[in-house]
């Protein structure tokens, strides 16, 4: 019964959004399922942090390895919901300045903001900053022109990293005019636009076909995979 | 927390890690005793006044006045300055207060920059100040992303539904509409059933809103994809084979273009197409498609390898220039250091 249930307002939701685009009786419907669709999103965010904080609880009561670790990820959570949800520090928003919660959590100066620029963006963009290294490194261990379609892709991205800078300038600025198709940073641009546009392109329609009969697949019951079990 | 609790690995290994972070102690120590030091933000507090009106429908607005108006209300926010608008301020009015050190936003800069390096730390081997900074992000993205979904999402587009007059009075003085809507409670519900996949109970019931997710998604997204990824490719893939320019001339190029961007569309497509064994004719636009999906992925690398080296760029130069104060685009500190350091060398010799 509940898994029936389920799948019938799979297929509600689903027809839904699917038929607003020809009835236009339907895009009331559509605006109201997307509106519950991201309540549902935020609600996600909800559970994903209550998740977190029952995990961490229990890996900080079993005082297993690590367990300090967790006391550091609870504290980080506590106090960024706390200051976030409390607006601390948060001044009132300039259309009314009366009602002192009406700024938003992320205004210039507020506890919230101060986190996020100085705690969340440092790490994450320094974490991603970080693989420059590892792609390097993986790219000289990996990367062997070993047969033709090794070879083109080797070469395009030396082309595209050169071209892309002074370095290209400087390596092939010397080409005559008639052959300034042949400079790096020309030769980048013609592959971006042409080669790239329709590899790319390809890749595209080939992502969105299978998104189409995946979502025709979960909507009709087929695919029944995320309601668990021996669904 | 003890050695124990934090890191497994050998006494060794921990005492070489304290002496790389004590030799960066040192050497921080020591630029911030050259020139002007180091490391600080400056702020300056700016007030507005606001005085509001009510216009015949008796919808109150607010607009900025002159301060010291009667009835006015005045909001006072610390805004950025630089190092140069403070040196300049100080030459003006020595001791002047307009102009000021931020010690929040001060030790938030030290901060970043130790989560910076903690980070960087990791290309040396896993260490304590890394794992330190992993798990205060893990807890701060979950919250950041949690606080975002109930500001953003749940108090506009629920919580504005459910209690309109108390969302009102209490953070969207300006929120359209003003009654309770019973619908609302449809996902409150099925968001409340979501939560209860927290408590052992809710397998079940927790099933029914993730079906609603699940097909609501696969709906719009066919819609979307269908629409602009294969209806507008496709027709932008149709283009003419032999192409002419402005004044009707045969544009050699331009066909040559179009030509292989076509082929190269139909041969990638053919790769794909796996219910068709690859030999023959198909087998040889198959091989085709994968030299374009080669270079495809090529550019691709080249530009995600790019895009990690400017993020890098930043983060030194977050370093070096907000935090270390060692290199000064703007012409505002640098070369005193760079007199001092001069100096230094002069007097040494």
């Amino acid at each position: 019964m509940s898994r029936s249930v389920a799948l019938l307002i799979c297929l509600i939701g689903g027809l839904t959004m699917l038929v607003s685009p020809f009835l236009p009786m339907a895009t009331g419907w559509a605006n109201d399922v997307t509106d519950w669709f991201n309540i549902l999103a935020a609600m996600a965010f909800v559970l994903g942090g209550g998740s977190l904080l029952k995990v961490q609880l229990m890996r900080l009561s079993a005082r297993g390895p690590g367990w300090g670790y967790s006391a550091v990820t609870l504290l980080a959570f506590v106090v960024t919901l706390w200051v976030g949800l409390g607006k601390v520090g948060v001044v009132a928003d300039p259309s009314a300045p009366m009602v002192p919660w009406s700024g938003k959590p992320d205004d210039e100066g507020s506890a919230f903001w101060w986190i996020y620029l100085y705690v969340m963006t440092p790490i994450t963009s320094t974490l991603f900053a970080v693989l420059a290294f590892y792609v390097a490194s993986a790219a000289f261990r990996a990367f062997r022109a070993k047969n033709l379609e090794a070879t083109l892709l080797l070469a395009t991205a030396f082309v595209i990293l050169l071209g892309r800078t002074f370095a290209g300038v400087v390596l092939t600025g010397w080409l005559p005019d008639w052959a300034s198709g042949l400079r790096l940073e020309n030769l980048a641009v013609t592959i971006m636009d042409v080669f790239n546009t329709a590899g790319n392109r390809a890749i595209i329609i080939g992502i969105a076909l299978g998104v189409a009969s995946t979502g025709i697949r979960l909507m009709l019951g087929l695919d029944r995979s995320y309601l668990g079990g021996d669904a | 927390m003890s050695g124990a609790t934090m890191d497994a690995s050998g006494p060794a290994q921990g005492r070489w890690w304290i002496g790389l972070f004590l030799v960066i102690a040192v050497l921080v120590a020591i630029r911030a005793g050259i020139g002007e030091g180091m490391g600080r933000v400056y702020v300056q507090t700016e007030s507005t006044s606001y005085a509001s009106t009510t216009n015949e429908q008796g919808r109150v607005t607010w607009s900025v006045v002159a301060d010291g108006t009667d009835g006015a209300v005045t909001i006072e926010r610390d805004l950025f300055r630089t190092a140069g608008q403070f040196r300049a301020a100080e030459s003006a009015a020595p001791g002047q207060q307009a102009i000021r050190v931020s010690w929040d936003r001060t030790i938030g800069l030290w901060l970043a920059a130790f989560f910076t390096l903690a980070v960087f730390s990791f290309l040396a081997g896993d260490n304590p100040a890394y794992k330190l900074t992993e798990s205060i992000v893990i807890g701060v993205s979950a919250g950041y992303w949690m606080v975002v979904a109930f500001w953003e999402t749940l108090v506009p587009k629920l919580l504005a539904n459910l209690a309109p007059d108390m969302v009102k009075a209490w953070c969207m003085p300006n929120l359209e509409g003003g009654a309770f809507n019973p619908i609302a409670l449809i996902p409150l519900g099925l968001g409340l059933m979501l939560l209860s996949q927290l408590t052992p109970l809710g397998r079940h019931v927790g099933r029914w809103p993730l079906a609603f997710v699940i097909g609501t998604f696969a709906g719009l997204k066919m819609v979307s994809h269908v629409e602009s990824d294969i209806i507008e490719q496709v027709r932008a893939t149709m283009l003419p084979m032999v192409a002419f320019g402005d004044d009707g001339s045969f544009a050699v190029w331009a066909s040559l273009r179009n030509v292989l961007i076509v082929v190269g569309v139909l041969c990638t497509l053919a790769y794909f197409v796996f219910s068709v064994e690859h030999k023959g004719a198909v087998g040889r636009a198959a091989r085709v498609g994968v030299w374009f999906l080669m270079i495809t992925f090529g550019s691709a690398f080249g530009f995600t390898v790019m895009g990690r080296i400017a993020l890098l760029a930043a983060r030194f130069e977050f370093l070096f220039i907000d935090w270390l104060w060692l290199i000064d685009p703007k012409g505002e500190r640098g070369m005193k250091v760079v007199a001092t350091l001069v100096s230094c060398i002069v007097d040494m010799t």
